[in-house]
């Protein structure tokens, strides 16, 4: 296909699935804390506004999830189909720390989610807090496992190769990896962050619509919070990251920089855009600022780090690619950082809910968590290219040995499917957020999601402007 | 003589690989009798039976192929590169099911209809393939190194797409047996008036399938059929027998749990059989669970886990379902 051979094809169809599977546990790690949050404070301040927000927000959620569950079952198997010799050389490594993660975090969440979404009137109100909490737990457990497996992988430790294959001598060190606890930080950050623009941008959208209620408000002003505090964290452990990350994969960050080569006693610029082509081992249409690379990278006026051009061709990740990927990560958290801000200044004035230049700025910013996830994701992976395991199993060792046709045959069951099925459920996901919280009145066993109310939006149209449910898929 | 990781993995995946088929097993029978039901509220009702609990169901799935992973990674290399194609049909069909748990309830009217026939051919194609894998694998492979160089259709065989309507025949009747349990009235009716001939085919399938392997396998034929084995074996067909005869008799006395329960019962059964034709080997004919186990290291660790924490997942599970205990009426919807 295309000139494509069975690695190509693999590697395409392995970034094509995670990179959909990564969108919903992202927004079902941070909603899933969101709920919680939720919850606790409606059973401490019994200010209806809370209960209200978690009905509608778990719809949401509910939705979500399904998506991230059967968009993870295609992962979880994937390894075995299409990187067979890989998993059979670091299965001792990823199988046990996969197996942890279906024990303690997939287990935990599908258990306790049925409660939580269907069970308002069937425990007590402590228990199904406790249910909720149990959810959120779970999520965050999952990514602990999995990114200890992917930082392994990354920047692998504790084990020795025996007979061809990974044996892992001291489990602390495979799982506490040099990369493992920066990634996990910034990932989980990343999820966080990626709900709080989701739902401020769900709550600015309603007030531009002139569905100004307190429910509104409250959505976007605990959002508007989130991104405040977090998005400066973020970029400081971001910062952190990158350090890290020239310690151990050093020829991943000269290909960020689309730095090739020191000149002697001087320092690295920062290359704020152009265009790093591989063959002809240059930064085209380079615009430098001088110093501020050694000032970022190594903390001093005028340190060097190693460029590309140090590293033997065969071994050097695409910087084409990955020189972009990170400008659109830290371009878009920087703008995150000024949402934050501008929200807090327009909060001081007192003019948060009636800005509307703001109130569209946040609405533009909706998906920019996602996007800046993927974009990290992006510059991760195929930065550590052309390693699966860094520095231990070539990418191409490790794939199965499926042929070019079945390869293709799958990779469009894969493509067709995942633009209707996940299409078609962000639609719906849209489409509930367009309906917006309703009051649920005073009475407390709302009917949620219980298994009764789920009749469709349309079905009920108590309010006048949730038109949206009748634009069709 | 230290504990033997291999064998208590395998009998771990074994176990989780048999929660997987009897309680997805209902969940995709659901969606299997779903043609068999017209009525949009009757089929509310059905799904409504499952929705809190699908996905811890699904979840012992993903615990098979981790606990593969983790304790024979060569097994699973080789397994999931041979079966690929069923494989990623059969996850194909588990997302149309799954996501329409959701989106059937989502849907503008006008397109109900097309979730509804995805949540029904997503559980067919599912099933089915599941039935075909298992096919493939006990007819067994050529194995040459951690992944599989055969054709790509290999798995193709009559066996194999006999055992794939098999397991539909097997999750329909788990699927009419639970909703016998959960729910009344009309829906009821209907699902014992069906849960009978499905019970006859099923018998109809086992004897096939019980037949037709030791005639093409004489490992698996020596196994059964040579002194003292025969002997030691004999309870599990004389049981399956029981276990028919004795759904058919608790239909007609409309018992509203019990058909579900021996139902489980003969499932369980079937998978026994199934485990004394394959032991011990994982990648049959000749890949045992010992040569194909990972490193010790790496079955330890993970051992200490699953010891621990299954029982607690056991016990949050149960807990679930008892939450949600009780029948579902037809219409709860709609109030
Ligand atoms: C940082 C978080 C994160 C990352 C990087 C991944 N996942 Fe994921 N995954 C989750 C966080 C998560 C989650 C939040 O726990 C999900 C989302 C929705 C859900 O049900 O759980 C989930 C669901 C989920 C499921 C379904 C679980 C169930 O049945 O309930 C599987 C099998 C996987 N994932 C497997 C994978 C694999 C093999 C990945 C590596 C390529 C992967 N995930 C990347
Ligand atoms: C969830 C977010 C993730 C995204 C968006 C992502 C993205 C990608 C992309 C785009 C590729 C292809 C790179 C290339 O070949 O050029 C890739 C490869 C790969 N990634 Fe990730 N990845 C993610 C998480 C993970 C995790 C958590 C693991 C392991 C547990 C993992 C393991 C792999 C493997 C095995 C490959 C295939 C071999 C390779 O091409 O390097 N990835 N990923
Ligand atoms: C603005 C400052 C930021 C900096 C300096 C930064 C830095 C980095 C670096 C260096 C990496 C690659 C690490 C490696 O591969 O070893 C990375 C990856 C990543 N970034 Fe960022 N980042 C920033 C903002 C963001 C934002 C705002 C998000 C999302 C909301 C985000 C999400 C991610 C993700 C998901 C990854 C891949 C996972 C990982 O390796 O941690 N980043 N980031």
């Amino acid at each position: 296909m295309l000139g494509l051979d069975a690695l190509d094809l693999a590697r395409i169809q392995f970034g094509f699935t995670v990179s959909f599977h990564i969108i919903f546990p992202a927004i079902t790690i941070g909603l899933a804390s969101y709920l919680a949050v939720l919850e606790g404070l409606w059973l401490w301040k019994k200010d209806r506004v809370y209960r209200d927000l978690y009905h509608f927000w778990s719809k949401i959620f509910a939705v979500n999830f399904a998506m991230g569950v059967v968009s993870g079952l295609v992962m979880a198997y994937q390894f075995g189909t299409n990187w067979s010799y890989f998993s059979a050389f670091a299965g001792g490594v990823t199988g046990p720390l996969l197996a942890y993660e279906v024990l303690t975090a997939f287990f935990l969440e599908a258990g306790f989610l049925g409660v939580a979404l269907f069970g308002w009137n069937k425990v007590g109100p402590g228990l199904h807090f406790f249910a909720t909490l149990m959810v959120a737990a779970g999520t965050l457990v999952s990514a602990t496992w999995i990114l200890a497996s992917n930082s392994w992988m990354q920047t692998p430790q504790g084990f020795v190769i025996e007979a061809g294959r990974v044996v892992p001598t001291d489990w602390l060190d495979v799982i506490f990896n040099p990369s493992f606890p920066y990634r996990l930080v910034h990932m989980t950050i990343a999820a966080y962050l990626a709900t709080a623009l989701f739902v401020g941008a769900a709550g600015a959208w309603h007030l531009l619509k002139g569905n100004d209620t307190a429910r509104v408000r409250k959505m976007l002003s605990m959002a508007m919070w989130m991104a405040l505090i977090v998005a400066p964290i973020q970029i400081e452990a971001g910062d952190q990251h990158g350090l890290n990350t020239l310690k151990y994969q050093p020829a991943k960050i000269a290909a960020i920089e689309g730095h090739w080569r020191n000149k002697p006693g001087e320092a690295v610029p920062l290359i704020l855009f152009g265009w790093p082509d591989m063959k002809s081992e240059t930064t085209k249409y380079a615009l430098e600022i001088p110093h501020l690379g050694s000032l970022i990278l190594t903390h001093t006026w005028d340190d060097q780090f190693r460029g590309l051009a140090d590293f033997p061709a065969e071994d050097r990740p695409d910087s084409t690619v990955v020189f972009w990927t990170f400008r659109i990560m830290v371009g878009l958290g920087v703008l995150m950082l000024l949402l934050g801000l501008a929200s807090l200044w327009l909060r001081i004035k007192g003019d948060l809910y009636d800005t509307r230049w703001f109130l569209r700025f946040a609405v533009l910013m909706g998906p920019s968590g996602i996007l800046a996830i993927l974009a990290g994701w992006l510059t991760t992976e195929i930065g550590r290219q052309p390693w699966v395991v860094y520095g231990v199993m070539h990418t191409r060792d490790g794939v199965s040995n499926h042929s070019v046709l079945a390869l293709s045959l799958t990779l469009g069951v894969f493509i067709v499917m995942y633009f209707i099925v996940f299409g078609t459920g962000l639609f719906y996901m849209l489409r509930l957020v367009a309906a917006g919280p309703q009051d649920l009145g005073p009475e407390s066993p709302a009917p949620a999601i219980d298994l009764s109310a789920d009749t469709p939006l349309n079905a009920r149209p108590s309010r006048p402007f949730s038109a949206a449910p009748d634009a069709s898929p | 003589m230290g504990i033997d990781l291999p064998i208590i993995w395998a009998v771990i995946i074994a176990f989780g690989l048999m929660m997987y088929v009897v309680m997805d097993g209902f969940d995709l029978g659901i969606g299997i009798l779903f043609p068999f039901v017209k009525d949009r509220n009757d089929r509310d009702c059905m799904v409504n039976t499952v929705a809190p609990v699908w996905d811890g169901n699904e979840t012992w799935l993903v615990l098979g192929g981790a606990g593969l992973l983790a304790a024979f990674p060569l097994a699973y290399s080789f397994l999931l590169s041979a079966l690929y194609l069923p494989l990623v049909l059969m996850l194909a069909g588990l997302i149309w099911r799954g996501v329409a748990f959701e989106f059937r309830f989502k849907a503008d009217e006008e397109h109900k209809w097309f979730w509804d026939h995805a949540f029904a051919w997503g559980s067919y194609i599912a099933t089915f393939f599941q039935g075909v894998a298992l096919g493939a694998v006990i007819n067994g492979f050529k194995v040459e190194g951690p992944s599989y160089i055969g054709g790509a259709f290999d798995w193709l065989t009559p066996f194999s797409l006999f055992t794939g309507l098999g397991l539909l025949v097997a999750y329909a009747l788990l699927g009419s047996t639970w909703l016998i349990m959960k729910t009344e009235g009309d829906l009821q009716r209907r699902m014992i008036e069906l849960a009978r001939p499905i019970t006859l085919t099923l018998l109809g399938v086992i004897v096939v399938v019980s037949i037709w392997t030791p005639l093409t396998h004489a490992d698996v034929a020596a196994r059964w059929f040579t002194f003292p084995n025969l002997i030691f074996f004999s309870p599990v067909p004389i049981l399956v027998l029981a276990a028919s005869l004795g759904i058919l008799h608790f239909l007609k006395r409309e018992t509203h749990s019990t058909p579900f329960l021996l139902a489980l019962a003969l499932l369980f059964l079937g998978y026994s059989g199934l485990g004394i034709s394959m032991w011990p080997n994982i990648i049959p004919p000749d890949v045992s669970i010992r040569a194909a186990a990972g490193p010790p290291q790496s079955l330890g660790f993970a051992l200490v886990g699953a010891l621990f924490i299954v029982p607690i997942i056991l016990t949050y599970t149960a807990w679930s379902y008892y939450v949600f205990r009780g029948k579902v009426k037809v219409g709860d919807g709609y109030h």
